[in-house]
Parts: structure tokens; C-alpha cells; sequence
């Protein structure tokens, strides 16, 4: 059976239909960090005392990562408006380029922040400072896995369809985008709140 | 596909948008070793570049300033969802808060050993 709607859009929506439902998938996940934010400041506001995040986390690490992924954002755009000029050659690169940059967040993330603090004693029960710490960091982390799975699999057996259904294929591929924004999005207001704010 | 003069002009798009965006780092960062005194102005600090950062790349990579309709009104439910979430929230520091002070209850929070 064919899906409807996958090229042209729908009359009554104007969108494709994975386009609608990545959009739809992202609210929810507005709603899911969301929740995490507000138990961060519950936690924070009942705290005696709270760390400043210059003091105990990686800034430079940090201010590192957030470059690395704005790059990553930009790589996956112009692997998009590559497909879209049908220059196989470039997609292959920038999207190459989304994956390595998406990796090497990760690497960093777990090499220079994480790995050294487990090793110091500093794990999620410690104290709510670095629960929060480790539970919203790392389900950005996870998130940025399923990204790395997805765009790994449209460099790779997903490419496929581009010989078929280019157009498709490149509907596909903005669709990855936005999710891969969204990630982004999320570590831009999760940088500063986590690493940057001030002692109390 | 689309027109390649018209991609060509979203690439470079793009690319001011990714120069803005690592200036609005470099701030991020620069305002956060600032002494602002209070913490309610480094929150409100750090929370303007953050949103202002958000809405570029919402805005002009995830191209939100021209979609659709439909996509406005689930956003904008979301929205709203969210908003009553953190009053909620605020609503509950500000009794929990309320009720430390007044010795009521002890903090939460088994911070520093």
C-alpha cells in the first residue's frame, strides 16, 4: 500500500505528511524538556545552596560543544539545499560532516565531562545539582543518538530512495533537519541555564 | 526541486545566520562572568540571548517565519501548555519558599555535605 502524501501536500494541512507529523513529534518534546526545566527550578528555588556552573563544569567544554552543534545545524542545511540541487557528491559530504560533528559532541561530552567527574565521585546522587545535571544533559546525549541513528541511515541503505523518489527522499531529509534543530535548540537554552548561572 | 538562484541566496542566508549566532555565543558566555549582583538579572540575562539565539535558528533554519498555518496553532497550544506548566511550577516554589522561611518545612534539597 502506498502512503499518501509523502511528496505533495494535502489540501486541508498544506504540508506533506511527515513534515506535519515531525512538527507534531517536536511539541511533545517541547513538553518533555519542558517538564525537566520546571523540576530544575523546583529543585533549585527549595535548595539551601547551589553550585555556580563556571565553578564545577567545563565552560570552554561547553561553549565548545554548543559551537560544534550551530556547525552541525548548518552542515544538515546545506546537505538539504544540496539534494535539492541534486548534488549527490556535496550531500554526502555535509551530511558526512552532520554526523561527525554530531559524534564528536558526544565524544567530548562523555571523554572531558562526564568520564572525569564519575571519576572524581560526582554522580547523579551526589546531590540534586548534578541529578539534574545528568538527567537533562544526558537526555540531550540520547536525543543527539537518535539523530546520529537516523541521518546515518540516510548517508547510508536510506539513500536508496533518491534514485527512485528524489523528491521524497528530500522531504526525508528536511524532515531530519527540523528534528536536528530542535536538538539544537534544546542545548542553546540548556548551556546557559545549567553551566552559566550564578551560585546561590 | 526548487529554483537554484533562489537556494543559492538560502545558503547564504544560512551562513549569516550561523555568524550571528556564534557572536550570540560569545556573549552567552562573555555576560555570564559579569557580576550582575542579583540573580534574577543574570537568569533574565541569559535567558534573552538564549531566546533570541532560539528564534534565529527556529526562525530561519527550521524556517517557522513562513509555515503554515497549521503549524502555528499546534506550536502555538504547546505554547500555552508550557506556559501553564511553569506557572504551576512558580506557583509551588513560591509556597514551597514561602513555607522554608516560615520554618513550616525543611529544604529539599541535600545539596552540600
Amino acid at each position: 500500500m502506498e502512503v499518501p502524501y509523502t511528496v505533495k501536500p494535502r489540501l486541508d494541512t498544506g504540508l506533506y505528511n511527515s513534515k506535519l507529523g515531525i512538527w507534531l513529534f517536536l511539541a511533545s518534546e517541547v513538553m518533555l524538556f519542558g517538564a525537566l526545566f520546571s523540576s530544575y527550578i523546583l529543585l533549585r528555588a527549595a535548595a539551601p545552596s547551589w553550585y555556580a556552573g563556571p565553578d564545577v563544569l567545563n565552560v570552554p567544554i561547553g561553549t565548545l560543544n554548543t559551537l560544534i552543534l550551530i556547525i552541525s545545524s548548518v552542515t544538515i542545511l546545506l546537505s538539504w539545499t544540496s539534494i535539492r540541487l541534486n548534488d549527490l557528491k556535496k550531500y554526502k559530504l555535509y551530511m558526512g560532516a552532520t554526523i561527525f560533528l554530531g559524534a564528536l559532541f558526544l565524544f567530548i561530552k562523555v571523554y572531558f565531562e562526564y568520564l572525569p567527574k564519575i571519576d572524581h565521585g560526582h554522580i547523579p546522587s551526589e546531590n540534586n545539582f548534578y541529578a539534574t545535571y545528568y538527567t537533562i544533559t544526558g537526555l540531550h546525549a540520547i536525543h543527539i543518538i537518535g539523530g546520529l541513528i537516523v541521518n546515518l541511515y540516510f548517508l547510508g541503505p536510506g539513500l536508496k530512495m533518491y534514485n527512485k523518489e528524489p523528491e521524497r527522499f528530500c522531504n526525508r531529509i528536511e524532515t531530519a533537519g527540523l528534528y536536528w534543530h530542535f536538538v539544537d535548540i534544546v542545548w542553546i537554552f540548556l548551556f546557559p541555564t545549567i553551566y552559566l548561572l550564578p551560585g546561590s | 526541486m526548487s529554483n537554484s538562484k533562489n537556494i543559492k541566496e538560502e545558503i547564504n542566508q544560512y551562513i549569516k545566520i550561523f555568524i550571528a549566532l556564534g557572536v550570540l555565543t560569545v556573549i552567552t558566555v562573555g555576560i555570564a562572568y559579569i557580576e550582575v549582583g542579583k540573580m534574577w538579572i543574570a537568569v533574565l540575562l541569559a535567558m534573552i540571548v538564549a531566546t533570541m539565539k532560539g528564534t534565529l535558528v527556529a526562525g530561519f533554519f527550521m524556517h517557522l517565519f513562513h509555515e503554515k498555518k497549521i503549524i502555528y496553532l499546534f506550536l502555538g497550544i504547546t505554547l500555552v501548555l508550557l506556559c501553564a506548566l511553569f506557572f504551576i511550577t512558580f506557583g509551588s516554589v513560591y509556597n514551597q519558599v514561602g513555607e522554608i522561611e516560615q520554618g513550616v518545612i525543611e529544604s529539599t534539597s541535600s545539596y552540600i555535605h
